[in-house]
């Protein structure tokens, strides 16, 4: 039977937990095209989480465990997908539009000739798809012209499935890459931080460029830590090297839908309203009335961050205290 | 060498998108229209990189017309030539990257910088797609290491590396920054972090007027505007219900815990 292949994403070793949102389309998108649900899982020593990914309804685990696999490179795993794409009558391939997912997925339809739509939010019954488009101002109602289609899906706009007994068969994928890579990976330099991932908190706090220097930065981490939350940040805070890039919430960084997010100091430009704009409750504090990150908030403050966030901090220590 | 940079023309960042009353497509009325800013980032680099490396530098955009003003732009920028190629309607990213694979054809460069995304359709495909029809190696993503407050930032070096035969680019990922060494030929995406593109000066504007800008169609290519995407149209966004304002931290915190209970 034909089937519908999802690329599960590892970083070092552990399952992201954004591959489970894209779950949450592949089983839907299985089920309503009457495909088999097949899930991929590439990497070095990665055997351990195929366990993890029992339980979905997948008919087969690929477990791709090699050394050439470890780090995510753009040629080997374009091979390794589109061989087994091929093996499995994959009609449909599709991951989560992570860094990863957005740097191969596309390559992939390059290659099997598909079409692809990027960065979905929805399948509607007719399988066509909506997208948002002009950094979310709008939605797109797109059709994918090819039998053969890859799809890229927004984290937040999908549920993870629960998970049931069911085991699928796994099955060990034969990795044999053609010719020599012409990308070599010299160096990595990793941000650390013990705080939760942006794009899997239940809360985020976010700063713009009014936190203006160390102490600014500071502030904000305090309350994040309170709350257990993981910290954002405007582009403006990124580019000016306040926080590592990768904070950037928005158009064209991370895309958040929390329970609850923080806009401090952040104008609220359309293009950091993309990223956050499906939080549950948006809380923005700013010193200026009309920013126009008021219009989106459930709750707005107008206040010096200066002022109110040191303030926040102590009034939470004390409630929790109590 | 030859670089090769993609200037898009797209609305203005900061323009307000309204749908048109049948669905059909966006009110123009009024819009201004931009350089794709991640394009522009593709241009300062290459520009910089000319400065370094002795290279000629080719625009090209495919759009109508009205694109004609946007690779202006790019010749005052510092582009040596540019390419118009004719459309009436705009191209899903697969045609546009069997359109590039047929500029490249042509022009044989040894390195073609784009946006990582245009800032219309969001798409994010159409350098790896470019990449995969040639064969080539691919960096998306492209940063530079340091901030675009840095020193470095303001030497205006390129931050992307490259000699006869490679590239290295550091790439902006999920966990941080890395460093690739990719053979050349090669197609390079590039993020925001990568430089702050200078704005033309008036005397390059003037110059620009001069510099050659040749027009071909996809005929002449020999490319078919066969689109693998179709839109079938647009809709406005679910409105978020008005918010309040509170007075105070107490406040604040009182909503959260009481009203929202998120807290
Ligand atoms: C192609 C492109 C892509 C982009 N992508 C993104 C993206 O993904 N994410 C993103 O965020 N932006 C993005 N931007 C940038 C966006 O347009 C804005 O420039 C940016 O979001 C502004 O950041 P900011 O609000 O921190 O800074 P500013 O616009 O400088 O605003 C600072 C705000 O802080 C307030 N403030 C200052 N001091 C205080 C204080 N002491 N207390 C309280 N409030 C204070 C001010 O009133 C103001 O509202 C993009 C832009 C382009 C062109």
């Amino acid at each position: 039977m034909a089937s519908i292949l999802l690329i599960a994403e590892q970083y070092k070793g552990s399952l992201r937990k954004v591959t489970f949102n894209g779950l949450g389309f592949a089983k839907q998108a299985a089920e309503q095209l009457g495909l088999d649900l097949h899930i991929l899982i590439a990497g070095s020593d990665v055997g351990g989480i195929a366990d993890e990914l029992q339980g979905y309804g997948a008919k087969a685990i690929h477990v791709a465990d090699d050394s050439d696999l470890e780090i995510y490179r753009t040629e080997p795993y374009t091979q390794v997908v589109c061989k087994l794409a091929d093996e499995i009558d994959a009609q449909m391939i599709t991951a989560a539009a992570t860094v990863q997912g957005k740097d191969l997925l596309p390559r992939i339809a390059g290659r099997l000739g598909a079409g692809m739509a990027s960065d979905i939010v929805e399948m509607l019954e007719d399988g066509t798809f909506k997208r948002p488009v002009w950094a979310g101002s709008v939605i797109a109602r797109v059709r994918v012209e090819t039998d053969r289609k890859v799809v890229s899906t927004r984290g937040t706009a999908f549920e993870a499935p629960k998970k049931g007994d069911d085991t699928a068969d796994v099955n060990e994928v034969d990795v044999s890459l053609d010719e020599a890579d012409k990308v070599r990976v010299e160096d990595m330099e990793e941000t650390k931080s013990e705080r939760p991932e942006l794009t899997e908190a239940r809360v985020v706090v976010s700063g713009g460029r009014s936190m203006k220097d160390d102490k600014g930065v500071k502030m904000i981490e305090e309350l994040s830590d309170l709350l257990g939350a993981a910290m954002g940040a405007s582009r403006a805070a990124c580019d000016a090297g306040l926080v590592p890039n990768e904070l950037q919430v928005g158009q064209t960084g991370k895309v958040v839908a929390p329970e609850l997010y923080f806009a401090i100091g952040i104008s609220g430009a359309i293009q950091h309203l993309a990223g956050m704009k499906g939080s549950k409750v948006i809380v923005a504090i700013n010193k200026d009335p009309e920013a126009p990150i008021f219009q989106l908030a459930d709750y707005g403050l107008v206040a010096d961050m200066f002022k109110v966030v040191p303030e926040m901090v102590e009034e939470i220590k004390k409630r929790k205290g109590a | 060498m030859k670089i090769l940079v993609t200037t898009k023309r797209v609305e203005h960042y900061e323009s307000k998108i309204r749908i048109n009353a049948e669905g059909t497509g966006i009110v123009t009325d009024g819009l201004t229209y931009m350089i794709n800013p991640f394009d522009e980032i593709a241009l300062e680099e290459a520009v910089r990189l000319k400065g370094e490396h002795d290279a000629e530098v080719v625009a090209v955009s495919i759009g109508s017309d009205d694109a004609t003003q946007q690779l202006r732009t790019a010749l005052a920028i510092g582009a040596d030539r540019a390419i118009l190629v004719k459309v009436d309607q705009p191209l899903d990213s697969d045609c546009a990257a069997h359109v590039l694979k047929a500029i490249v054809e042509r022009e044989e460069p040894n390195l073609v910088l784009m946006g990582k995304q245009a800032i219309d359709d969001d798409a994010n495909q159409t350098a790896q797609l470019l990449a995969e029809y040639l064969g080539w190696p691919q960096a998306t993503f492209a940063a530079k290491t340091e901030s675009l407050e840095s020193e470095a930032e303001k030497q205006k070096e390129p931050a992307i590396e490259v000699d006869d035969d490679t590239a290295t680019v550091v790439r902006e990922i999920d966990g941080g920054l890395e460093t690739v060494e990719l053979d050349l030929p090669a197609v390079i995406s590039v993020d925001l972090r990568l430089n702050v593109p200078r704005y033309p000066a008036l005397p390059n504007i003037i110059k620009a007027k001069k510099k050659p800008l040749d027009e071909v169609t996809l005929d002449d290519l020999g490319v078919s505007a066969n689109a693998k995407v179709t839109v079938l149209g647009y809709e406005p966004l679910p409105e978020r219900k008005a918010g309040v304002t509170v007075e105070s931290v107490q406040e604040l915190l009182d909503k959260l815990q009481n009203e929202a209970k998120v807290l």
